[in-house]
């Protein structure tokens, strides 16, 4: 058990590493190099031979490399010459809320999610199943920006019953004590992530009642009950461990798309205003972090899926 | 039901339509499997079996409605042009038709910002999110399944390489380092397919690789390497075709993805660059006026995309629903 957990944290590390790599693989394909990135398409080539030099980017490429990882413990993460702050101190401030906002939807979203794929498979075949199918399809076909959109036409222009979007001096915190503002963001965000987690809740349901061990239960005598709950929920709920790890990238590309509609100041707002501003390296920075953030969720989510599944383990070890 | 039966397709059968799901069907399953390897015989049971399975998603209405929304789109957006003339892409040709004017006559949808008429520039944004959604849902399952097959089919350290480069790719949101790249790279419609494509192909990879983990193991893999049978034979004969459901489902839910992703690439302005457009840059014009109630602009890309998606998903759950045969049996 320790020694999968240790191997699944190496695992992690390399990735980071990986990811680490990749983005330092994109800033060096920045056409015209970073010198033009940073001063603008009309710095001259003399200028820039002398302001990489100055700044090291004459180095050969595994030097760079090399600075780039040991700066990396001490959170250095580069510049943002647009706007005259370090790149980890732009971050920092960031941060927070989006893991605030993607936490707090993740939770809320099984809350929901794993009953009502339960309730699909109990009551399935029959209208409440195709109401809940009909209604996951439209809300995991809903793009998060229309969703938000309609909802800041309805609550915020039509009926002024809620702010478009949160105050801008709010803190990570404000999402419990001042929840207004986070209604609509977090309705967004939750939406596709019921709607798919139910689903997968509802599929992962009817695989683990085809299988031989549910045919054997019901052979013995089981009731209903038992076998939906004592056999099948816990096998089903394995998969949606792993799902959990799975969709954490995606739920966190859905906070880029909520944080825009609502102007709700996290990652993915700062990376948005950066791209549009050309500020590569605090995008490279956002693009950093988010993904080591992601990558702790996912780790976690591999920790619990072990816990839970000892075929994994034994699977691993012979493999 | 009585309209289904007159499929040209699966046949006017009622008797056999009507069967219920686990009649008829016993015979697809695993003691083909097992019977069958020798000869690598599937194939001449195949038209059975497409017939069974095309059965079963003929009585799943939804998916009969799915598809139908499908290849209404598809009409709509590529023969609908001929029907419908309209200039999409010259903006001197628009300039004397009024800007944001609601639905009138000769603009049934009404003009958007530049006095494009919006019905026409559903047919015409919507070419390019059905090309972009099919074009990299291609690619990513294409690439995906033979990743995944042979990752699994290995084992060992060649697959515990190729995953955590799955892995290190499926860590990152895929939207950041979306972003990133149409930021470093200059955006344009091919690009964007591949760059689709790039973030895509994770999923199928991990699917089939699963897969293949199951399925190397099971009786009939072993009954093929004890004759003799080679790991392309393995592979190409016995673990694809036995995840072609998984591939097939997949598949349908990408295009629906790849046309969301697009969507919101256009939403956040990294889309089609200009005077192309998709129905996510559409929306995302739309949305910016959306305090001036001109609903014109928002509600018929946003439904089209809605209706697209959801359609594909009604097709891929009733192939799923088909294609899974343990399903069927009980």
């Amino acid at each position: 058990m320790t020694g999968f957990i240790f191997r699944r944290c190496v695992q992690a590390i390399i990735v980071i590493l990986g990811v680490i790599l990749i983005v330092f693989i994109l800033s060096q394909l920045i056409p015209g190099g970073e010198c033009k990135a940073v001063n603008g398409p009309k710095a001259t080539v003399t200028f820039c031979r002398h302001w990489n030099v100055l700044n090291g980017y004459s180095q050969p490429l595994w030097v760079q490399f090399w600075h780039y990882i040991i700066g990396l413990p001490h959170l250095d993460l580069g510049y943002s010459y647009k706007r005259t702050q370090p790149v980890e101190a732009v971050i920092a401030e960031y941060l927070p809320k989006t893991l605030v906002l993607v936490g707090t939807a993740t939770v809320i979203a099984l809350i929901i999610a794993i009953p009502l794929g339960i309730l699909q498979v109990v009551k399935r075949n029959t209208p409440a199943d195709y109401g809940l199918t009909a209604l996951s399809f439209i809300f995991y076909a809903m793009p998060p920006f229309l969703l938000g959109t309609l909802l800041i036409i309805f609550f915020s222009f039509d009926h002024h019953l809620l702010p478009s979007q949160p105050p801008s001096d709010a803190s990570a915190w404000a999402v419990f004590t001042d929840p207004r503002a986070f209604i609509m963001p977090m309705i967004t965000l939750c939406a596709i992530t019921i709607a798919s987690f139910s689903r997968y809740m509802r599929s992962s349901m009817m695989d683990a009642l085809a299988e031989d061990y549910i045919r054997t239960a019901r052979a013995k005598g089981a009731n209903q009950r038992v076998v939906l709950y004592g056999h099948a929920l816990r096998n089903a709920l394995i998969p949606i461990l792993t799902l959990i790890g799975l969709s954490l990238p995606a739920i966190v590309s859905g906070a880029l798309i909520t944080e825009n509609v609502f102007n709700y100041p996290g990652m993915g707002y700062l990376t948005v205003q950066a791209a549009q501003n050309d500020d590569i390296p605090l995008v490279l920075g956002t693009t950093l972090v988010i993904t080591i953030a992601t990558v702790f969720g996912s780790l976690l989510a591999d920790i619990l899926y072990a816990v839970a599944d000892p075929r994994i383990r034994f699977g691993r070890a012979t493999a | 039901m009585t309209d289904i039966h007159e499929d040209p397709v699966f046949g006017t059968d009622a008797s056999t339509t009507r069967l219920p799901l686990g009649l008829g069907m016993g015979e697809a399953v695993s003691p083909l499997e097992l019977v069958a390897v020798p000869e690598g015989g599937e194939s001449t049971q195949g038209g059975g079996m497409f017939v069974q399975i095309g059965r079963v998603f003929i009585q799943n209405k939804l998916a009969v409605v799915g598809l139908i929304i499908i290849v209404a789109f598809v009409l709509f957006c590529f023969v609908g042009p001929l029907l419908y003339h309209t200039d999409q892409t010259n903006q001197q040709a628009v300039l004397g038709t009024v800007e944001n004017g609601a639905p009138q006559p000769g603009h049934p949808l009404g003009t958007d910002s530049t006095g494009f008429d919006i019905l026409g520039r559903l047919m015409y944004g919507g070419q390019t999110s059905l090309i972009v959604g099919f074009a990299s849902a291609f690619v990513a399952t294409v690439v995906g399944v033979l990743f995944g097959a042979t990752a699994g089919f290995f084992g060992g350290s060649v697959d515990a390489a190729m995953m955590r480069f799955v892995d290190m790719l499926l860590s990152i949101p895929i939207l950041f380092l979306l972003i990133a790249m149409v930021t470093i790279f200059s955006s344009s419609e091919v690009l964007i397919i591949l760059i689709i494509a790039f973030v895509s192909w994770l999923i199928p990879a991990r699917l089939i690789r699963g897969e293949t983990l199951t399925l190397r193991v099971r009786e009939y893999v072993q009954a093929v390497r004890v004759m003799g049978g080679r790991g392309g034979r393995i592979v190409g004969r016995h673990i694809i075709p036995n995840s072609v459901g998984t591939i097939v489902v997949f598949a349908t839910f990408q295009v629906a993805d790849s046309i969301l992703l697009l969507a919101a690439l256009g939403y956040l302005g990294f889309g089609i660059p200009a005077p192309g457009t998709d129905w996510g840059s559409m929306l995302s014009a739309g949305a910016d006026a959306a305090g001036n109630g001109w609903w014109w602009e928002i509600y018929p890309a946003g439904i089209a995309i809605i209706l697209v998606v959801v359609a594909l998903n009604f097709v891929g759950d009733a192939l799923r629903d088909s294609l899974e045969v343990r399903l069927q049996r009980r």
